[in-house]
């Protein structure tokens, strides 16, 4: 085979590696992806579809319950109406009234039902900026 | 102070601005102005240094005027942490930037001083640009001036210095977390070198390789800062954050990886260019990628458009930072296209199977991957792009294609050492590729057959390749300390640390290898492999985790001025035998600088889980607690009512607390005396605290102990030191060259590759890798190569632009090898 054609072929071979690459890469990230919503939007949400919930938690609602958590959050700006939401599972060091949280789940009954080892609460020292101290 | 310090920086912004200007005016090779650019770095560097250090002084002084040390320092904070307390906060991490870049700029432009004179204009202008950028955002940024002032109100509604500050986040009191920021900061800032040396060859269309040849310490050294940073990272989270993991594929994670991946596959290819002269156009576009992750990563800390447990408050200099970025992509992209004749390469890659072939796949695959974590990360805002809806991937989707990716680059870490470059001859191939191969065998039958290692097939996929790679890199140190024993009948230990000093870019990089190797191999069994457990335990109750019996022994508390500190004493039995006890604890901060009048502001500040660790070579028995304090806090609400009860003197009280509460009102309008009085009252709370927290060992509650037995995850960090290790040994200059090793002319530099080119194709040869006549044919090609290069530094007609300063010498038979 001459070198030329040799060269064509594998590019081709390697181009289309990457396009085979990619639409797996995009088919799968949409459907593997679990949507993002805050708490006021979940309030009438169907059971049952799995979302990421990101909100504040409210502070003195947290209350042992079980094995796990019970608590409320509202939107990040404080605003809307509070979701109920039980947690069972390790709950990360800085979680606490008042803090953002990310925490996937469904759900049941009117509540909030998070998945264990999903609940990610940030950390609020780093980069803040007045507004937010 | 603060008015000094904003003095010197803007002193500094000038002078980044002058050094880019005069460089540029005498970029057509006027000594006294390059000179000049030259000194005005050096300024620069001394102004942010001096910037830099009133910053620290004043943290170190407790200068509360500072409005950066009132907001992430107090007087009770640890001296060790109040020097790092100046990169917790988003001015002095931008300072911090500046500081590593001034460094970076000075040591590339000391390094260069006598060489690549054409090129060397362009690269100032670029550092000095970025660093222009960087002091600029300090100045004239809202809200990110290091030398902004803090006032109070005071009572009369004066404005008064704070006396003391909000403290730093005990969180970030974790020694790993001192050096984390700036070993990644020096990681991210170091790859502005190797970029600004591509556009300053751009620029000038010098597309050999002297630019990679001046820069590629520089990159390495960037490269090693970087994941030196993501490893303290990880074992800050394993050992801190109480959720027992390392890495989350949280965006700010996969900001500082992006980088790195890409380094990586620059550190390989440019290796191409060097010897080959080929793969010019990737070279460049690696460099400008890396760079604009390393800027990626500095603005999605600062950002908030992705959600992250790393805190970003949403702020000003965001925009800015992408501003740059898009300049960056734009003007990259513009000039590499209009050079795109003058980095085409005559040559063409010989044979699939060479070492250059297998470069090239291995940065097919960290590009690749690089695309992967760069598409999940930017998934919530792709998505909202095309759905209207913010969705996210969580690590399973990243790990779907990291792990198949992650195993071929084994495979490939593993085939590329036992390649020569350009070809290689089937009989060597089948001589060294056996062992290994048996190696991988042997290993994929003793797994099988004696641990569950099927229950995961890539897991088991990846130690069979490890081995693979592992063999084989041991066989290249094997047989190249047998060759050189032959030659110069040294034993066998001193010929092979003969062997690797003499050839420290080679071995140096074989020892990253097997860093990088043993790495995954902690990776992979610590994650596939792991038994985590949620257990609730009473005092004296005991579990059985993964063939351990665990015991509640007893509880324990500890309390002084900042915290209060709930924990527990395990008893860990193997067989029957107790093997050791582990001490997890969980600690309540007091907030600082807010009101600490009661006992219950205990509870109100952070928690921080203290990891209970028995690390050890096969598992890592890793607990965390999380003690039931309900008792405790009914005690501590009972304790502050009685106090409140007892200051306003309710009828009844006990004695002394009825003194206590005569002392507060006789004292109303004396100042020294009411600071009498609250000194006795803290005294007495303190008692009350204490004996509230011993509440806990009575209580006999459960606590909630999260145990993980963690299969092999010691490796992970002694791979990565391994790794470090290596990158250093490459890094060392080599003998001979110690002195002024950084600093030599360009004929130099170049001879002295070609030198190398030969002792690498003489070592191929020795090892079996490059059969006979491929060598014959190689060697006699480098040498003329070699000469050619001697004799155009004898007539000055081969460096353009060095002054080819004592190379006028007869060519020389350069050396040996095995010969020291």
């Amino acid at each position: 085979m001459d070198p030329q054609r040799k060269r064509k072929i594998r590019l081709v071979v390697a181009l289309s590696t990457a396009v085979l690459l990619a639409v797996a890469l995009i088919y799968t990230s949409f459907s593997a992806s679990t949507e993002a919503k805050e708490p006021s939007e979940l309030l009438g949400a169907a059971p049952g579809t799995s979302y990421e919930m990101t909100g504040r938690v409210v502070k003195g609602s947290i209350q042992r319950e079980g094995n796990g958590i019970a608590f409320r959050v509202v939107d990040r700006d404080g605003g809307g109406q509070a979701l109920p939401v039980t947690y069972t599972g390790a709950v990360p060091d800085p979680f606490r009234g008042g803090r953002e949280i990310v925490l996937t789940g469904a759900i049941e009954q009117g509540t909030f039902v998070g998945e264990p080892e999903t609940l990610i609460t940030k950390c609020p020292s780093k980069f803040t900026t007045k507004s937010d101290v | 102070m603060s008015s000094l310090g904003s003095a010197l920086l803007g002193l500094a912004f000038l002078a980044a601005l002058a050094a880019g200007a005069l460089a540029l005016a005498g970029r057509k090779g006027d000594e006294r102005l390059l000179t000049l650019s030259r000194r005005t770095v050096y300024g620069f560097c001394g102004l942010i240094t001096a910037c830099v250090v009133i910053i620290e002084l004043a943290f170190i002084g407790d200068d509360f005027s500072f409005q950066i040390v009132q907001e992430h320092s107090s007087i009770e904070t640890p001296s060790g942490y109040k020097l790092a307390a100046m990169w917790s906060s988003q001015e002095g991490s931008l300072l911090l930037w500046a500081f590593v870049l001034s460094l970076a700029s000075s040591a590339a432009l000391w390094a260069t001083r006598r060489r690549l004179r054409d090129l060397v204009p362009w690269a100032t202008a670029v550092m000095m640009g970025v660093a222009a950028f960087f002091t600029g955002l300090m100045l004239f940024a809202p809200d990110v001036d290091p030398f902004a002032t803090a006032t109070m109100q005071a009572a009369n509604g004066m404005s008064v210095t704070p006396t003391d500050g909000v403290g730093l986040n005990p969180l970030l009191q974790h020694p790993s977390m001192m050096i984390h920021p700036p070993m990644l900061y020096s990681g991210y800032v170091a790859f502005t070198v190797p970029f600004a040396f591509a556009i300053g060859a751009l620029v000038t269309r010098r597309l050999d390789a002297e630019w990679i040849r001046a820069t590629r310490r520089f990159a390495l050294i960037a490269w090693a800062f970087l994941g030196l940073g993501l490893l303290l990272g990880a074992r800050w989270s394993y050992t801190e954050l109480g959720w027992g993991g390392y890495w989350a594929w949280d965006p700010v994670e996969n900001a500082a990886l992006m980088p790195w991946l890409l380094g990586t596959a620059f550190l390989h290819s440019i290796m191409v260019q060097e010897k080959r002269g080929m793969l010019k156009v990737w070279n460049a576009s690696l460099i400008v990628g890396t760079f604009s992750m390393a800027l990626l990563g500095t603005f999605l800390v600062r950002s908030g458009v992705l959600q992250s447990i790393h805190a970003f408050g949403d702020n000003t200099v965001g925009p800015y930072i992408l501003g740059l970025i898009g300049v960056v992509l734009v003007g990259s992209t513009a000039l590499i296209v209009s050079r795109l004749d003058d980095l085409r390469s005559p040559k063409r890659i010989d044979s699939l199977a060479s070492r250059e072939s297998v470069f090239l796949v291995n940065n097919l695959l960290l590009v690749g991957m690089t695309a992967v974590i760069f598409w999940g990360t930017f998934f919530p805002l792709i998505s909202e792009l095309f759905t209207g809806e913010k969705a996210s991937l969580a690590a399973p989707w990243f790990d779907r294609y990291t792990t198949p990716l992650a195993i071929l680059l084994v495979v490939f870490t593993g085939i590329g050492p036992l390649l020569a470059w350009r070809r290689v001859s089937w009989e060597s191939a089948k001589r060294v590729f056996r062992v290994p191969l048996i190696a991988a065998a042997v290993v994929t039958v003793i797994l099988v057959a004696f641990t569950d290692a099927t229950d995961n097939l890539w897991a088991l996929a990846l130690f069979a390749f490890a081995a693979f790679a592992l063999t084989g890199l041991a066989q290249e140190f094997w047989s190249g300390a047998a060759a050189r024993r032959q030659l110069t009948g040294e034993p066998g230990a001193q010929a092979l640390v003969g062997l690797v000093s003499r050839n420290r870019r080679r071995y140096g990089g074989y020892i990253v290898h097997v860093g990088i190797v043993v790495l995954l191999i902690g990776i992979a069994a610590s994650s596939s492999f792991q038994t985590n457990r949620d257990v609730e335990l009473r005092p004296g109750e005991s579990t059985v985790v993964d063939g351990r019996t665990i015991t509640y022994v007893k509880p324990t508390v500890a309390v002084d001025a900042e915290k209060f500190t709930f924990g527990s004493v395990l008893r860990i039995e193997e067989d029957g035998e107790v093997v050791g006890f582990v001490r997890p604890s969980r600690r309540f901060f007091r907030p600082t600088g807010q009101d600490s009048g009661t006992i219950g502001s205990f509870f109100a500040g952070e928690a921080t889980s203290e990891v209970g660790l028995r690390p050890g070579p096969w598992h890592d028995l890793w607990i965390a607690e999380q003690p039931n304090i309900a008792e405790v806090q009914r005690g501590v609400r009972q304790a502050d009512k009685g106090f409140q009860a007892c200051i306003r003197g309710v009828p009844g009280s006990p004695p002394e607390c009825k003194a206590l509460g005569l002392i507060m009102r006789a004292s109303v309008g004396n100042p020294r005396r009411e600071a009498q009085a609250l000194a006795q009252i803290a005294k007495l709370q303190s008692l009350a605290a204490e004996d509230v927290a011993e509440g806990f060992l009575r209580s006999d509650a459960a606590s909630t102990f999260k145990v993980i037995v963690n299969p092999l995850v010691t490796w992970m960090w002694i791979g990565g030191l391994i790794a470090l290790a290596g990158a250093l040994i490459a890094l060392w200059p080599a003998r001979g060259r110690r002195r002024g090793a950084l600093v030599h002319t360009e004929a130099d530099a170049r001879k002295e590759a070609k030198y190398r080119e030969i002792r690498d194709a003489e070592l191929d040869h020795a090892t079996g890798k490059l059969s006979d006549e491929d060598f014959a044919l190689v060697d006699s090609e480098l040498r003329r190569e070699a000469i050619e290069i001697l004799d155009g530094a004898g007539n000055g007609s081969a460096n353009a632009s060095g002054n080819g300063n004592g190379n006028g010498a007869r060519p020389r038979e350069p050396e040996k090898a095995e010969r020291s």
